[in-house]
């Protein structure tokens, strides 16, 4: 593995009018179909709807826990602070062949280098946080962009949502509109009665109504926590762009329709499991496997993550078991 | 052309997905369904069909009135089936132990002012403050999903509710 120094470029390349990005020893290139990757040893191409889709959640989730896989050959691995960027690092065909490259990088400026790409790679139309069905195209030659909705982010209730000086609620003047397949969730608020000075304890709030008006797939963001204890819901269609590799438990509750996910191991890829979970099912999601979601029609989910800093380390030392119960 | 019906779950008409294993064991994966599960406990039996470490969620069929609780931190419920009241009273005195985690179930309503109470249908979620007590009050049965911390309260029948 080696360490970078980061050199950032950017350059005009050829007459599609993208430009392209460096950092360390990788180099980004995108023409009208393909994000484009070279590193020492060998280059790797990804289709651009696919690596656009990718790129948005690694920059909106900031790495986010664990492995980001944009497909089995490239990705990133968060380790809060710094991140490792790599090829074939988790594909068990490289790292038998020693093929494999990764480079570590500091969180911030690799998350400056990726901002920079998808913002002129993204053109106007198309936007990665989106269901397919819902946006258009990212092909062709770069025209105009779409700046506003590629900065999005996981965002994070403190305590609850709804709370005074939490994160507020969704409603139509905001622009957050109830979503096309969510036209059937409720959208009545409870009955709050607070007597005077208990405002800020006594509150609840319409929940799936708050979700049912998200405007991105596959970006779980925080409801309420109990200390690090994080229920972090999350409306799906179509495909989890990224496959996502665990460095603690994870846990999912299927709350509204259906997801199935592909589990694979999260070294080799080789696959474990096919998880499927309807509305109330509740599953584990074990700290050393990776896993992709199938959501046929707009569900929602909730991801229960546990945000302790200490996890990862304990988890990969062996302290703790890949698998939250015994019995 | 029709628009999209999203499917919810409720005590009386549910489907469950299930673990399809390729090389792995499906207990690894802790499947259960929370509405089977509020189906085979009695009213306000907090089941676990989460745990992270230190952290759980639990079930609960809410019927009738629940006891008095109270924990030391903060926790939530969001209700996945039924209509359910909560009323909360401000303890003139600690109910929970310093340093206690989980929730208490008090012998009796504990003295103190109330607070207020909240009416929560399917897909709310309330907040249950730290050093608060409440009681849920649902006329007819009911599913609760209660994010808190491993406790008393907490009963864990993993080999009961989980595909094996």
């Amino acid at each position: 593995m080696s360490t970078a120094t980061v050199v950032n470029t950017e350059t005009q390349t050829r007459s599609l009018g993208y430009k392209s990005f460096s950092i360390g020893q990788f180099k980004f290139e995108r023409d009208e179909y393909f994000a484009n990757i070279s590193y020492p040893g060998g280059r790797h191409i990804i289709p651009i709807d696919a690596f656009l889709r990718s790129l948005m959640r690694d920059v909106a989730w900031g790495f986010f826990y664990g492995t980001v896989n944009f497909d089995s050959v490239f990705g990133t691995i968060n380790h809060y602070g710094t991140v490792e960027m790599f090829v074939g690092l988790l594909n068990e065909s490289y790292r038998s062949a020693n093929r494999h490259y990764v480079e570590t990088f500091d969180s911030k400026d690799l998350k400056g280098v990726f901002e920079a790409m998808l913002d002129d790679w993204t053109n106007e139309g198309f936007d990665p946080f989106a269901a397919p069905g819902e946006t258009g195209v990212p092909f062709g030659v770069k025209h105009g962009n779409n700046s506003k909705a590629i900065r999005r982010e996981r965002i994070v209730a403190k305590r609850m949502v709804g709370l005074p000086g939490d994160l507020m609620l969704r409603n139509d003047a905001m622009g957050m509109k109830v979503n096309r397949q969510f036209a059937d969730v409720p959208q009545d608020q409870p009955e709050v009665h607070a007597e005077p000075g208990f405002e800020k304890e006594v509150h609840a709030y319409n929940a799936f109504g708050y979700v049912s008006r998200s405007d991105v797939t596959w970006n779980p963001s925080v409801l309420s926590c109990v200390d690090d204890s994080q229920f972090c819901a999350t409306t799906e269609e179509h495909i989890l762009p990224i496959t996502h590799g665990n460095d603690r438990v994870e846990w999912f509750i299927q709350v509204t329709d259906q997801i199935v996910w592909d589990v694979e191991d999260g070294k080799t890829g080789k696959p474990r499991a096919k998880v499927t979970m309807k509305a109330g099912d509740v599953a584990a999601m074990p700290a050393d496997i990776r896993h992709r979601g199938y959501s046929p029609k707009r569900s929602i989910l909730v991801v229960w993550e546990n945000n302790d800093g200490s996890l990862p380390k304990r988890y990969s030392s062996g302290e703790l078991a890949p698998y939250p119960v015994e019995f | 052309m029709s628009s999209p019906q999203t499917q919810f779950g409720s005590l009386a008409s549910y489907q469950k997905g299930g673990v399809e294993v390729i090389n792995d064991d499906p207990k690894h994966y802790v499947f259960s369904n929370v509405f089977e599960v509020a189906s085979k406990f009695g009213p306000y039996e907090r089941v676990a069909v989460g745990k992270n470490l230190r952290y759980v969620i639990e079930a609960v069929r809410a019927e009738g009135n629940s006891p008095w609780y109270s924990a030391n931190h903060d926790e939530s419920v969001v209700i996945m089936d039924g209509e359910v009241e909560i009323h909360y009273i401000k303890p003139d005195s600690a109910q929970v132990p310093a340093g206690k985690e989980g929730a208490v179930k008090l012998a009796n309503e504990p003295k103190g002012k109330k607070m207020g109470w909240v009416k929560v249908r399917r897909g709310h979620q309330a907040l249950l403050p730290a050093n608060s007590a409440y009681q849920f009050r649902s006329a007819k049965p009911g599913v609760l999903l209660i994010q808190s911390i491993l406790g008393d309260c907490t009963l864990e029948r993993w080999a009961d509710i989980c595909q094996k």
